[in-house]
């Protein structure tokens, strides 16, 4: 890629995944630049029982204040903002985040289709989403959303994600524009800020 | 399954609930457009319709397809327990309070098919309370309430509450409130004795009486925040002062003018009228 081409190209970033993404959060959250231009959601699926222990987990290793997103929450710039368990999570038109416990979908809730096709359709072309690591096909149907809406897409290089379904079965169905190893996650992320 | 293309868009969206105001009284207008344009999709791609147009006219012009429409774009999730850890609070700290009166009147607002309120009902057998309570249910859809009415839940669910109902503090054996039937699971009449089951819309419906406990659990999150407000004002006029108001886990009165006459109970989404 190069130098500088992606600098300011967006206002929000998505970041999913399933089993095995944890770790590479752990090692991407550490190296993001403190003064991000723009705010990042993370929807993890994972049990429900653990969530402020993640929530703590993640703010010991982030350079960037990490929260559980409360519903109507307006997304602020430099900060990190984790889907909480048993919700999906909805991006509204004024930039805020709006829950929802509506059904399963792809047995996961949070659903990782709806919160990148919401924002999506928020965002357009200023925003830009990567999945990580899972074995389950949710996140494929969103960024291909994100990219229908002219929006950038990424994933963790299946040949080094732990469990390599989930970026697997995106690549197949959507245009992806960045297909990244674990160590130059953080960097294409620095790269999109102002 | 997953809805790739958006049929309805923001400005269909206010077309069809401008319709639906109009045409039955139902007023969605003011609910978080993004949760509530996505039901909608799904639903005009579960039904098949070709067109906006044919969608809108169908909606318009059969209050039968109106009535699915209320099922199918209103969030009916529940669970029997949801949520251990408040029940344990409800049980040590708010019942115990409760009890101290002669009557105890609790009102479920927005209850869909009632595993709540069987939770609640359990609660106040267990602490010998239910022969002095009264417990109102109400929902805007009417065909949730009749589910509640039944006290007819999925088997394969017990499993999942009977492990809610231990974590929430519950010490019997879960199966004695039911008794399975082939894939079904009917609860005790005795629970639902003293059960009131109406419609009321939280949009537009008024007080209707005073309790000691409202319970409105996951229903706020689909509204705006200007909704959010006037049904904490609705709430409050509906509480008996030190009265309990409880909210779904992610919700919270913190925008509401209530904040300085409610106190918050420990770190549950619980609060007590205090002035």
């Amino acid at each position: 890629m190069e130098k500088d081409s992606l600098k300011g190209k967006i206002d929000l970033l998505l970041i999913a995944g399933s089993a095995g993404s944890l770790d590479v959060l752990l090692k991407v959250l550490p190296a993001i630049k403190y003064n991000l231009s723009f705010p990042i959601i993370i929807v993890l699926h994972r049990k429900a029982s653990y969530d402020s222990s993640l929530i703590n987990l993640f703010n010991s290793k982030a350079t960037l204040p990490v929260v559980e997103a409360e519903e109507k929450d307006s997304l602020q710039n430099g900060k990190i903002y984790v889907a909480p368990s048993d919700y999906h999570l909805l991006v509204e038109t004024d930039h805020s985040v709006s829950l929802d416990y509506s059904e399963k979908i792809q047995y996961s809730r949070p659903c990782i289709d709806v919160t990148f096709e919401t924002a999506a359709e928020v965002y357009k072309t200023r925003i830009a989403a990567i999945l990580l690591s899972g074995a389950n096909s949710d996140g494929a149907a969103g960024l291909k959303s994100i990219k229908n809406h002219g929006g950038i897409t990424a994933v963790q290089n299946p040949q080094y994600a732990e469990v390599s379904y989930m970026p697997q079965k995106a690549i197949q169905i959507a245009p992806i524009d960045y297909i990244l190893n674990i160590e130059e996650i953080a960097n294409f992320i620095n790269k999109l800020s102002l | 399954m997953m809805i790739e293309y958006n049929f309805i868009q923001d400005e269909d969206v206010d077309i069809i609930l401008n319709d639906i105001l109009e045409s039955y009284g139902y007023d969605f207008t003011e609910y978080s457009k993004a949760s509530i344009k996505r039901r909608i999709n799904r639903l005009f791609t579960l039904d098949r319709f070709m067109s906006f147009a044919e969608f809108r006219y169908r909606l318009k012009s059969d209050p039968d397809y109106m009535h699915r429409f209320i099922e199918q774009v209103t969030v009916t999730v529940t669970e029997m327990f949801r949520d251990p850890q408040f029940y344990k609070v409800l049980r040590e700290q708010v019942l115990p309070t409760l009890g101290t009166y002669p009557f105890i009147r609790i009102w479920h607002a927005g209850c869909s098919t009632g595993e709540e309120v069987y939770s609640m009902a359990i609660l106040l057998k267990e602490a010998n309370l239910y022969h002095k309570a009264l417990l109102y249910a109400t929902d805007l859809n009417p065909e949730v309430l009749e589910k509640a009415r039944m006290g007819i839940f999925p088997l394969s669910q017990m499993k999942q509450y009977s492990e809610n109902y231990i974590q929430s503090g519950g010490t019997k054996d879960f199966s004695q409130y039911y008794t399975a039937n082939y894939d079904k699971a009917k609860f005790d009449e005795e629970l639902s004795r003293k059960m009131i089951f109406s419609t009321h819309n939280l949009v537009s419906d008024r007080s209707f009486n005073e309790f000691q406990l409202i319970l409105c659990r996951n229903v706020l999150i689909y509204f705006d925040k200007d909704l959010q407000v006037k049904v904490f004002n609705l709430f409050e006029q509906s509480l008996d002062n030190l009265g309990y108001l409880a909210l779904g886990s992610k919700e919270t009165i913190r925008f509401s003018s209530l904040t300085s006459r409610f106190k918050q109970l420990d770190n549950e989404k619980i609060w007590r009228k205090i002035a």
